[in-house]
C-alpha cells in the first residue's frame, strides 16, 4: 500500500472538499457516538469493566513472553503451529509459504487490520493467489481498490450509491446485471457472490480479537458470520495476529468482550463471537485440517517499557476514531496508511517511522475526547505529545515554526521584554482592527485569517492598565 | 485541594493568561471584581507571561519547564492561583506535576502549586461557595464548554449554575456541545482547513440555538468562534463568561466594532 501520510495536509484539503465523504462522515459522527452512549448508559458497571479490562492487558504486557509461550504450547497441543514473525516482510512470506504448501489459488479472508498492516493482499496477488475479502466493508473496498478508512467500518466513507455502482461493475461476471440501489438487495447480492467463494477457497485467513493462552483458542468477533465460514470451510486456516492480542484466560477474553462491542458499535455483543482452538480433531465432521497462527511483532515489542507501552492495550474498537473531531472532519484515508484517528496518530509513527508519520500526532487539538471514551484508558493525547517531543528533539519540525517557537519562548521567559512586546502589540493590533475591531488579514497569520477574522485587542494590555491603576 | 486552613480572606494571585493580557483585559478586570466580591484579596504578579502550553504542546519540554518554574516563582506564597481559563488552569494543575516527574524536588513543588491552582468559575463556585451573582444581562445565551475545562477539570455545571442567577438571562444549550471548536492553540494555524471546518460546525450549532450571545470560559475558543462568526457575518456576540457574571458586559463584545 502506498503511504501518503507525509501528505496529510493535502489529503485533508481533498477530503474536506469531497462531498460524498462528508455525507458519510456526517452519519458516522452522530450514529456511532449516540449508540455507544446509549450502550454505556445501559450498563452501570461499564467503568468498572473497563478498569478490569485495562488491568488484564497491563498484566499481559508485563508478562508478554510468558503468555505467548503458553499460547504457543497450547496451539501445538491442539495440532497447530505458531509462526513468529519479526516484521511485515517475514509475515507476508510466511503466509505465502503456507498458502503455497496448501496448493492455494484462492483464499478467503475475514477482516484483519494486521493483513492491512503487512499489505498481505498485494503480496498474495503478486504471487498468483487471489484473496477474497468476506467482510462486506472490506469486500467493497477491495472492489474499489482502496484501503480501509476505519478500523471497524472499512467502507464507512462509501455511500450506498457508490456501492451500487461497484457491484454493478464487478458482479456482471456472475450474472447480476441489475443495479440495485436498495441496501438490503445489495447485501443479498454480495451474500450470494461471497457464498460461492467460501467453497472455492483453499485457505481461509482470519485475524483474531484475542489469543487465549490457557487453551490456545483464538477469538473472532464479527457481525456477518464471515469469519466462521472463512475458518471452517477451507482445509487450511491461517490466523494472523499481533502479539499483544494474547490474554491469559477465556474469562479474561469475555471480560474485554463486554466492553469491546459497546465501545465499537454500541452493541451489547457482536452478532458472532467465535472461540476456536486448533484444527479438525479425529471424529470432527468439519473444520480445517491444518491450523496456523502467524504472530506479528513489527516493532511492538520495542514499545514495551517506553512511554508508548499503553498503546498495546488497544483492542481496536474504533471509539477514538468515532469521537475524534479531526477524524470526523477528514476521514481515515487522510491519515495515509492503515491506522487512522487518535490510535493511528500514536501507532503509525511507531510503525512507519516518525519522519513519515510526523503530521499525525500534531493534527490534534488535544480535546481529550479519545481518552475519555477509550475503554482501555489509553492516554492518547499524552502519547501524541510524546511523539511531538521526539520530533522536537530530532529537529523534524519546519524551520520557520521552530524559530517562531524559539522566539516566542525567549519572550515568555523574559517577563519585562514580554510586557514591552505586548504593550506594543496591543496598540498595533488595535490600530489595524480600527473601528470594526476585527482583522481580516495579517502578515504571517494567514493560517488564522484564511477562514476567520482575528478579533482586535481592546487598546492596551492588561499589565499596562493594571500598572496604571495601581499608581 | 490545598491542605492549608481555608483563609477567610484568601490572597489570590490572578493568572491573567496571555490572551486576556493582550486581547481582552476586560476579562481579567472582571475576574478581579468577581474574586473581590467573593472575599478574596487579589494581586496580579507582574512577572507572569504565559502558562507554557505553546512550548509544552510543541514538544519543547525544556522551555515548558523553564516557564513553569518562572510561573511558580511569580506565584510563590499565594493561597490560590486563579485563571480565567480552563486551558491554562488545566496546564497548571495537571501538567506542571507531569513536567517534573523526573525531578522529585520540583515535582513536589509542582504538586503543591497545582493544588492551589483553579479555573475562575469553578473556584468561585466550588471553593468560595458562590451561588449567586449580582448581575443582569438581557439576552438569550449559549454557553460553550471548552474541552480542557470540561474534560481536564470537570467544569460544566458551575458556570451554568452561576449564569442561572443572572437576572434577565435565558440559557440555551448547544447541540454536540462536548465537541471541540477546532481551536487547539497552534493547531488552528498549523491545520487551518480542518480547524475552520470544525469551527464552522460549531458556529452552525450555535446559530441553531437562536442565542444572541455566546459565553465561554476560554478566550482561545472564544476568539476562534468569534472570528468565524464575524467572517460569516453573524450578529451573534461573544463574551467571556466572567464579563457577564461580573456585570461588566457593557463594553463591545469580542471583535465587535463601534456601532
Amino acid at each position: 500500500m502506498h503511504i501518503t501520510t507525509p501528505e496529510f495536509s493535502a489529503n485533508a484539503k481533498a477530503a474536506l472538499a469531497d462531498e460524498e465523504l462528508q455525507q458519510a462522515l456526517d452519519k458516522l459522527r452522530s450514529g456511532f457516538t449516540e449508540r455507544r452512549r446509549a450502550a454505556v448508559e445501559r450498563l452501570p458497571e461499564f467503568d468498572a469493566l473497563c478498569d478490569q479490562a485495562r488491568a488484564i492487558k497491563d498484566h499481559v504486557l508485563a508478562n508478554l513472553d510468558l503468555y505467548l509461550m503458553r499460547f504457543e504450547a497450547k496451539v501445538i497441543e491442539t495440532g497447530g503451529q505458531v509462526h513468529w514473525c519479526a516484521d511485515a516482510a517475514e509475515a507476508r512470506q510466511t503466509v505465502l509459504a503456507l498458502c503455497r504448501a496448501a496448493g492455494a489459488r484462492c483464499v478467503t479472508k475475514s477482516k484483519s487490520m494486521i493483513a492491512e498492516e503487512i499489505a498481505l493482499n498485494d503480496h498474495l496477488e503478486a504471487h498468483g493467489i487471489t484473496p477474497i475479502e468476506t467482510d462486506l466493508g472490506e469486500y467493497i473496498i477491495q472492489l474499489a481498490d482502496e484501503p480501509p478508512s476505519h478500523i471497524i467500518a472499512p467502507a464507512v466513507h462509501k455511500t450506498k450509491e457508490s456501492v451500487a455502482d461497484l457491484f454493478a461493475e464487478h458482479h456482471a461476471q456472475y450474472g447480476y446485471t441489475k443495479r440495485h440501489d436498495d441496501a438490503a438487495a445489495l447485501l443479498e447480492e454480495a451474500r450470494q457472490v461471497l457464498r460461492a467463494k467460501y467453497f472455492e477457497a483453499d485457505v481461509g485467513i482470519t485475524g483474531a480479537n484475542f489469543l487465549v493462552a490457557e487453551n490456545g483458542a483464538i477469538v473472532t468477533v464479527t457481525n456477518e458470520g464471515n469469519a466462521e465460514l472463512t475458518q471452517i470451510l477451507p482445509d487450511t486456516h491461517i490466523v494472523i495476529a499481533s502479539l499483544e492480542k494474547v490474554v491469559p484466560t477465556l474469562e479474561d477474553a469475555t471480560t474485554i468482550l463486554r466492553v469491546l462491542a459497546r465501545s465499537a458499535t454500541g452493541q451489547e455483543f457482536s452478532s458472532y463471537t467465535t472461540f476456536s482452538a486448533g484444527g479438525r480433531r479425529p471424529g470432527d465432521l468439519d473444520g480445517p485440517r491444518s491450523f496456523h497462527v502467524v504472530l506479528l511483532d513489527n516493532g511492538r515489542s520495542s514499545m514495551l517499557g517506553t512511554e508508548f507501552q499503553d498503546m498495546l492495550r488497544c483492542i481496536r474498537c474504533g471509539a477514538c476514531l468515532n469521537h475524534c473531531p479531526i477524524y470526523g472532519a477528514v476521514g481515515g484515508h487522510t491519515y495515509g496508511w492503515v491506522y487512522s484517528g487518535p490510535m493511528g496518530a500514536v501507532l503509525t509513527p511507531q510503525l512507519i517511522g516518525i519522519e513519515a508519520g510526523a503530521d499525525l500526532p500534531n493534527a490534534s487539538t488535544f480535546c481529550g475526547r479519545c481518552e475519555e471514551v477509550c475503554p482501555m484508558g489509553i492516554p492518547l493525547p499524552k502519547m501524541m505529545r510524546s511523539w511531538r517531543e521526539r520530533e522536537f528533539e530530532q529537529h523534524l519540525q519546519a524551520t520557520p515554526r521552530r524559530l517562531g517557537l524559539a522566539l516566542w519562548s525567549w519572550f515568555a521567559r523574559h517577563p519585562a521584554a514580554y510586557r514591552g512586546l505586548t504593550r506594543v502589540a496591543a496598540r498595533i493590533l488595535t490600530l489595524i482592527g480600527g473601528r470594526s475591531a476585527r482583522i481580516g488579514w495579517l502578515p504571517g497569520a494567514s493560517g488564522w485569517t484564511a477562514g476567520r477574522d482575528l478579533p482586535a485587542p481592546e487598546g492596551r494590555s492588561f499589565q499596562e492598565l493594571w500598572a496604571a491603576k495601581k499608581r | 485541594m490545598t491542605d492549608r486552613a481555608p483563609a477567610a480572606s484568601p490572597r489570590v494571585g490572578l493568572f491573567v493568561t496571555c490572551l486576556a493580557d493582550l486581547f481582552r483585559p476586560s476579562v481579567a478586570f472582571a475576574a478581579v471584581r468577581l474574586l473581590e466580591d467573593a472575599g478574596c484579596r487579589v494581586e496580579a504578579p507582574l512577572d507572569q507571561t504565559c502558562c507554557g502550553q505553546p512550548a509544552y504542546n510543541s514538544g519543547d519540554r525544556a522551555a515548558a519547564r523553564a516557564i513553569a518554574v518562572q510561573v511558580m516563582d511569580a506565584f510563590e506564597g499565594f493561597d490560590y492561583v486563579v485563571a480565567p481559563s480552563g486551558s491554562c488552569a488545566g496546564m497548571l494543575r495537571r501538567y506542571y506535576p507531569a513536567l517534573f516527574a523526573d525531578d522529585p524536588a520540583l515535582a513536589r513543588r509542582a504538586e503543591d502549586f497545582a493544588g492551589r491552582c483553579w479555573e475562575l468559575v469553578s473556584f468561585l463556585h466550588d471553593v468560595r461557595g458562590v451561588r449567586r451573582v449580582a448581575a443582569g444581562f438581557d439576552g438569550v445565551v449559549a454557553y460553550h464548554d471548552a474541552c480542557a475545562g470540561l474534560r481536564e477539570l470537570g467544569i460544566a455545571d458551575q458556570p451554568r449554575a452561576l449564569l442561572s442567577s443572572v437576572s434577565g438571562l435565558t440559557l440555551v444549550e448547544v447541540a454536540q456541545g462536548e465537541v471541540c471548536c477546532g481551536f487547539g492553540g497552534l493547531f488552528s494555524v498549523k491545520y487551518p482547513d480542518i480547524s475552520v471546518r470544525m469551527v464552522s460546525d460549531k458556529t452552525a450549532a450555535i446559530a441553531a440555538t437562536g442565542a444572541d450571545t455566546l459565553l465561554g470560559g476560554d478566550l482561545g475558543c472564544l476568539m476562534n468562534i468569534a472570528g468565524r462568526l464575524s467572517r460569516q457575518g453573524s450578529p451573534i456576540r461573544i463574551r467571556h463568561v466572567a464579563e457577564v457574571l461580573a456585570d461588566m458586559a457593557d463594553n463591545p463584545a469580542i471583535g465587535e466594532g463601534e456601532h
